[in-house]
């Protein structure tokens, strides 16, 4: 099928000494040329390579502006203007890592509901699942740290607001936060401290990608079918399969991410942060970036301040508990009609929690923002649990290459119908 | 390698093991005491933190005036005589947090409040006269204070608290305390 060898032979005099000390080449050549991928992935599957690559720009455009920057209370504003007026491109590096910022959290909600949908957390690839949980709250981590460096209102309100979430601990809350401080309210230290992790994290995400595509080489790929690779008919090789469809999609992503660029730079920021940090007074309405609202909406829901800390934080760790809490064995949601209406209601009910959280918390967003966090929570622990014991799934194809072949994912009368899928 | 035989006799090695492991974990928690410590405010931040000074004479009836001690935002309120009844009237049971006006003032001196002036929800600045007490208004996430800076809707749980200061003479406070 290919003309490539499935293992590396290192042919040169110089591979082949480097081969026999290190052998890294070998390791590339099987994880991203040889490796074989489901022949049925669709676009869905590209936006780990996309992830990859904004992890690479974010890191880039960071160095840069690192080069620029000014961490200092007294300086920090004025230094980002430094960056957007005098610095040579430096207004296109700022925008890249702003808008890089949010886009980067556009292909990671896409790489996660892909994984809801086609049930790739299910055996066995519960750890590679847990992995990704753990840098997306790295991510979050980053970012809100990242936002925090420009020390505008909203940089200055949004850590002020985040870092007293933690007072509502028992007891050591209120030294944590003086602890998060260095001091009696947000100011020069934190900025200080932000500034160092900020610049840390990104790395210790790349640690933490390593691993998550080690303990994807290991089971493989899921695919849109759901069902095991069963014989090589089923693979194709990555190179040049995956390369070109991974390249194909990154550019169109990345082009978007130039329509921000370049045409509504400051669309998805705030104007409030381009007014310097003030702490005698807060912007009349404080809304954190888009990729958090859902999230600031469930803590706005709940009337009691630790409560509402507690549910925030649940709200993402629920996700690490999934290959658990979902108790059917078949992963693709395309064979699982009923699960496919409850995907598409959490889909809804994140966009909607989504708009709440921008929305000021009073009367009927109140409610609603109230309604939406029991169905978050009911689709892990109530939805989720029983549809796996209620349900009656569709047929499931006898392989991938069968799908793919005869183009019928189901209605055919196979023996292997709906058995349970097993590693 | 040679096999070491398990012997019912605690041997040498056994102590060696556990007294190097007590000392390690001494020491590994030695050394992650200065890492955690740096994090605390510095001597630098708390010298700035001396009591200041405020003249109260300038402040009119009716005016809310932002200081700053130790970074943190004070409001010094010059109460009108309506806004003190009101504060004074209010039965403790209609008081999330019940506290009398009179806990939150000093004797004879009435018209002076002196609270913080961040939300005690999650920190922001409310608006001052503003919602339903014309007390403060905080906009993040809707805590209503009245004209004792006492809690009375919203997801705030306690009062503003009071920051340490005392009389010098009738027109003049000092807030904070040395640290
Ligand atoms: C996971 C990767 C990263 C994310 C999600 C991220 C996110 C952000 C965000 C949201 C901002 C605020 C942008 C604004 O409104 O101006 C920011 C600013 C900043 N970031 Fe990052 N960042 C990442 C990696 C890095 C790295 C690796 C560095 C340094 C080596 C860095 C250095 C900076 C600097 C200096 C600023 C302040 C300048 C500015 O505000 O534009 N970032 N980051
Ligand atoms: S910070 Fe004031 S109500 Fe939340």
């Amino acid at each position: 099928m290919s003309t490539h060898s499935p293992t590396y032979v290192p042919k040169s005099a110089g591979a082949k000494w480097l081969e026999s000390r290190l052998p890294i080449i070998g390791l590339v050549h099987s994880s991203f040329v040889a490796y074989p991928v489901p022949r049925n992935l669709n676009y869905m599957w590209t936006f780990g390579a996309i992830l990859m690559i904004m992890l690479v720009l974010q890191i880039v455009t960071g160095i840069v502006l690192a080069m620029h920057y000014t961490p200092h209370a007294d300086m920090a504003f004025s230094s980002v203007e430094h960056i957007m007026r005098n610095v040579e491109y430096g207004w296109l590096m700022r925008y890249l890592h702003a808008n890089g910022a949010s886009m980067f959290f556009v292909a990671v909600y896409i790489h996660m509901f892909r994984g809801l949908y086609y049930g790739s957390y299910k055996a066995p690839r519960e750890v590679l699942w847990i992995l990704g949980v753990i840098i997306l709250l790295l991510m979050m981590a980053t970012a809100f740290m990242g936002y925090v460096l420009p020390w505008g209102q909203m940089s200055y309100w949004g850590a002020t607001v985040i870092t007293n979430l933690f007072s509502v601990i028992p007891v050591v809350g209120d030294t944590i936060v003086t602890f998060l401080w260095g001091g009696y309210s947000v100011g020069n230290p934190t900025l200080n401290r932000f500034f160092s992790l900020h610049y840390l994290l990104p790395f210790m995400i790349f640690g933490v990608v390593l691993l998550h595509v080690w303990a994807l080489h290991v089971p493989g790929n899921n695919n849109p079918t759901g069902i095991d690779v069963k014989t090589k008919k089923d693979t194709v090789p990555f190179h040049p399969y995956m390369t070109v469809k991974d390249t194909f999609s990154a550019t169109l992503f990345i082009l978007v991410l130039c329509w921000f660029v370049f045409y509504m730079p400051n669309y998805m920021g705030h104007a409030d942060n381009y007014v310097p940090a003030d702490p005698s007074i807060t912007p009349s309405h404080i809304v954190p970036e888009w990729y958090f609202l859902p999230f600031y909406a469930i803590l706005r829901a709940i009337p009691n301040a630790l409560l509402g800390v507690i549910a925030m934080f649940a709200a993402i760790a629920v996700l690490a508990f999934l290959p658990w809490l979902d108790t059917s064995r078949v992963r693709s949601g395309s064979y699982r009609p009923i699960f496919k209406l409850f995907f598409w209601l959490f889909v809804v009910v994140n966009l909607g929690l989504g708009y709440l959280g921008a929305m000021p918390a009073e009367g009927a967003y109140v409610i609603w923002a109230r309604i939406l966090t029991i169905l978050y929570f009911a689709h892990f622990f109530v939805f989720l649990p029983l549809l796996g014991l209620l349900e009656k799934p569709k047929a499931l194809p006898n392989s991938i290459s069968e799908s793919v072949l005869k183009k019928s994912g189901s209605g055919m009368p196979q023996g292997a119908a709906a058995k349970p899928q097993d590693a | 390698m040679a096999e070491t035989t398990p012997t019912a006799e605690p041997t040498r090695r056994d102590f060696l093991f556990i007294a190097t492991g007590a000392t390690a974990a001494i020491g590994v928690a030695a050394v992650a005491w200065p890492f955690v410590a740096q994090l605390a405010p510095d001597a630098e931040v708390i010298a700035a933190g001396a009591p200041i000074e405020v003249d109260l004479a300038p402040i009119s009836e009716g005016q809310i005036v932002r200081v700053f001690w130790r970074d943190t935002l004070i409001f010094v309120r010059h109460r009108t005589a309506e806004e003190i009844e009101q504060a004074q009237e209010t039965p403790l049971s209609d008081l999330p947090d019940p506290e009398p006006d009179s806990d939150r003032v000093v004797e004879g001196r009435e018209q002076w409040l002196i609270v913080y002036g961040n939300c005690t929800h999650f920190g922001c600045v409310p608006l001052d006269f503003q919602g339903q007490y014309r007390g403060w208004f905080c906009p993040c996430h809707g805590s209503v204070f009245d004209t004792s800076g006492r809690i009375r809707s919203g997801p705030a749980p306690i009062n503003l608290p009071l920051p340490p200061y005392e009389f010098v003479d009738d027109t003049t406070i000092i807030i904070g305390e040395a640290a």
